[in-house]
């Protein structure tokens, strides 16, 4: 896996083929290491923190950079408001809860004093999707990605693994303007390497193919790669992208799976209405209109369960992205 | 500090200054918030006149007090005292709400930096005062924020957060300044959803309280002056207001919230403001 290489740059993948390889590191975990190393590099980075200090994976944080440290307590409107004032004195927060309360509960904030105002803060969304499993339907949010990749100035990423998320947490940390990370509560396999590059905006071709492009976000991606081995077997030769950044998205990465592979299938743990998938489809529909299906949660809500089983049951585990990618490639004239 | 006779004598006059402009940038917009723009015109005055650090010149002034309207739609008294101190012709008050202006209907601070932040859905701002405050306490820099709120705002949860983590940090650099003229769009406050005792909540939060008319202006600077004083707690304000302050057919009624006078009302209205003017001179 390892030779997979973009634009002359060999991508340094983790092997994901052998299950028994396959590390697995909640995506949060990188976002905990990402930050403390963000902290000690600029003193302005700060982590506001509403009450979950240790599952958004501030505590590290709290201990290496204490005076950076800020605690509100249960009041995620005032993580972005306040934020916001920092922001505009020179600070970098990092503002972080589940992304059902941050952004899910401070939209208007968010829109206002983050977006509109152009202040540079940087919002952690924690918990995202069905994955994080038993807690239930009002813990699980599907719907973020859409409500925050609607306003203008917003950068929307999604990484696809706990390295992955780490890398985009620097980066995200240095860019100047409002941010949305998302991640995940559980554990999910490791599909990059510390080598492998990672530019805001720039999508990676994982795996490369002719006959179907599957556009996946975050800890989905693996099943992605893993539905592309299992369409080999059958002779379907599919492409995997990385699409980490929902936004700006890389136009031309998307125009380019459109053209090169006739079909495509998008894979987000998130509502298929106004996400990442979306966002292709409206760039597919105006660049180069060729058949796309949608995985992802079908306009339901979510409920208590096992994060695997609830990925399973809700169309998002390998086999529905095997079948989608068959029925793409299908539908093509 | 105390000021002269004549200095008091001077802001009165530039309060007066101040609400001739935002009666005729209401005008020419033909929509807005008469009101409370009216009776904020003696605090703003204060305010850039004498209690701030600023300078027009130089809105980039790291050392600058900050001074946040969390009410965004009395913007006009805003921007009429930012003219009347220099950081804009007066001329441009008159391109209030129209296209391509840079005195949009609710601040921006994209389009105009000096008003700090964009203001406008209500309940926000004092929250952007903490952690303006919080930075510049991180930073131990001696600036101050200023945060003007409407009375009615208070019933936005989210200021009450913002109270909250005020007192829990001791913001002694951080001063809220309430517009209690007991109206909001629908009515009074206190039939809507009453505020009373309001003064009380902020003391329960840890906070300084004082009072203060409205529209006295000596008072207003000392009680500002003795707010400063205050160490080791956040201080609050409740000014005494009277909605449309210095228009006759205005004054106390609520129905000016949210319009602005025709052609012939403003006519009035700066006839009558023309004949304060000049009784304030001729007290000197």
């Amino acid at each position: 896996m390892s030779e997979v290489t973009m634009d002359g740059e060999t991508l340094h993948l983790h092997g994901y083929t052998d299950a028994t390889n396959v590390k697995q590191v909640p995506t949060r975990n990188g976002f905990g290491e990402g930050l403390v190393e963000a902290g000690l590099k600029n003193k302005n980075v700060l982590a506001i923190c509403a009450d979950l200090v240790e599952s958004t994976r501030m505590e590290a944080f709290k201990k290496a950079c204490p005076e950076q440290y800020i605690e509100i307590g249960v009041a995620e409107q005032l993580l972005v408001a306040m934020a916001g004032g920092l922001a505009s004195a020179g600070k970098i927060p990092w503002i972080a809860s589940y992304a059902m309360f941050n952004p899910g509960r401070s939209w208007e904030q968010v829109r206002t004093i983050m977006a509109l105002n152009e202040t540079n803060v940087k919002i952690a969304g924690a918990h995202a999707g069905v994955s994080v499993g038993p807690d239930g339907a009002t813990h699980q949010a599907v719907e973020d990605i859409a409500i925050m990749r609607v306003i203008p100035h917003m950068t929307v990423v999604v990484p696809c693994d706990a390295i992955q998320t780490k890398k985009a947490t620097l980066a995200l940390s240095e860019m100047v303007g409002p941010v949305y990370l998302r991640f995940a509560r559980e554990k999910s396999a490791i599909v990059t390497t510390e080598k492998t590059p990672f530019e805001i905006g720039k999508a990676q071709t994982f795996r490369e193919g002719t006959d179907v492009a599957i556009v996946a976000c975050g800890i989905l991606v693996y099943n992605a790669l893993i539905a592309a081995e299992e369409l080999a077997k059958d002779g379907i030769s599919a492409r995997v992208v990385n699409n980490h950044t929902v936004k700006p998205m890389d136009t031309a990465a998307i125009v380019a799976a459109a053209k090169d592979c006739g079909a495509i299938v998008t894979v987000e743990e998130h509502q298929i209405h106004a996400g990442m998938g979306s966002r292709v489809a409206e760039i597919v529909a105006a660049n180069h209109p060729v058949p796309i299906e949608f995985i992802g949660v079908q306009d339901r809500f979510g409920q208590s369960g096992d994060p695997v089983e609830l990925i399973e049951h809700y169309g998002m585990g390998t086999t529905a992205i095997v079948a989608a990618a068959k029925k793409a490639v299908a539908r093509k004239g | 500090m105390s000021l002269s006779q004549d200095a008091l004598t001077q802001l009165r006059v530039k309060a007066n200054d101040v609400r001739q402009g935002i009666i005729r940038a209401l005008e020419a917009a033909g929509s807005g918030h008469s009101a409370g723009s009216l009776d904020m015109a003696d605090i703003f005055t204060a305010l850039y006149g004498s209690v701030l650090r600023h300078d027009p010149n130089n809105i980039e002034w790291a050392d600058r007090d900050r001074l946040l309207l969390s009410c965004g739609h009395i913007a006009p008294v805003r921007y009429s005292a930012m003219a009347n101190f220099g950081y804009f012709p007066v001329e441009e008050l008159l391109t209030l709400r129209k296209f391509g202006s840079r005195l949009q209907g609710h601040p921006e601070r994209v389009t105009l930096p000096a008003v700090e932040t964009t203001s406008g859905p209500l309940g926000e701002g004092l929250a952007q005062g903490v952690g303006m405050a919080l930075a510049a306490k991180l930073d131990k820099k001696d600036w101050r924020v200023y945060v003007v709120t409407s009375d009615a705002e208070h019933q936005c949860g989210l200021h009450w957060e913002a109270m909250m983590t005020a007192g829990k940090f001791k913001l002694d650099n951080l001063m809220c300044i309430i517009d209690r003229n007991f109206i909001q769009i629908d009515g009074s406050t206190e039939d809507i959803m009453p505020l009373e005792p309001l003064g009380d909540k902020y003391r329960s939060f840890n906070w300084e309280v004082f009072e203060v008319d409205g529209h006295d202006m000596g008072a207003i600077l000392e009680t500002i002056e003795k707010a400063k004083q205050v160490k080791g707690k956040p201080t609050v304000i409740v000014a005494n207001t009277i909605p449309g302050k210095g228009v006759s057919y205005m004054e106390g009624d609520y129905t000016w919230h949210g319009k602005p006078p025709n052609k012939e009302q403003a006519e009035t209205a700066l006839r009558e403001l023309q004949a304060d003017r000049e009784r304030i001179l001729a007290n000197v």
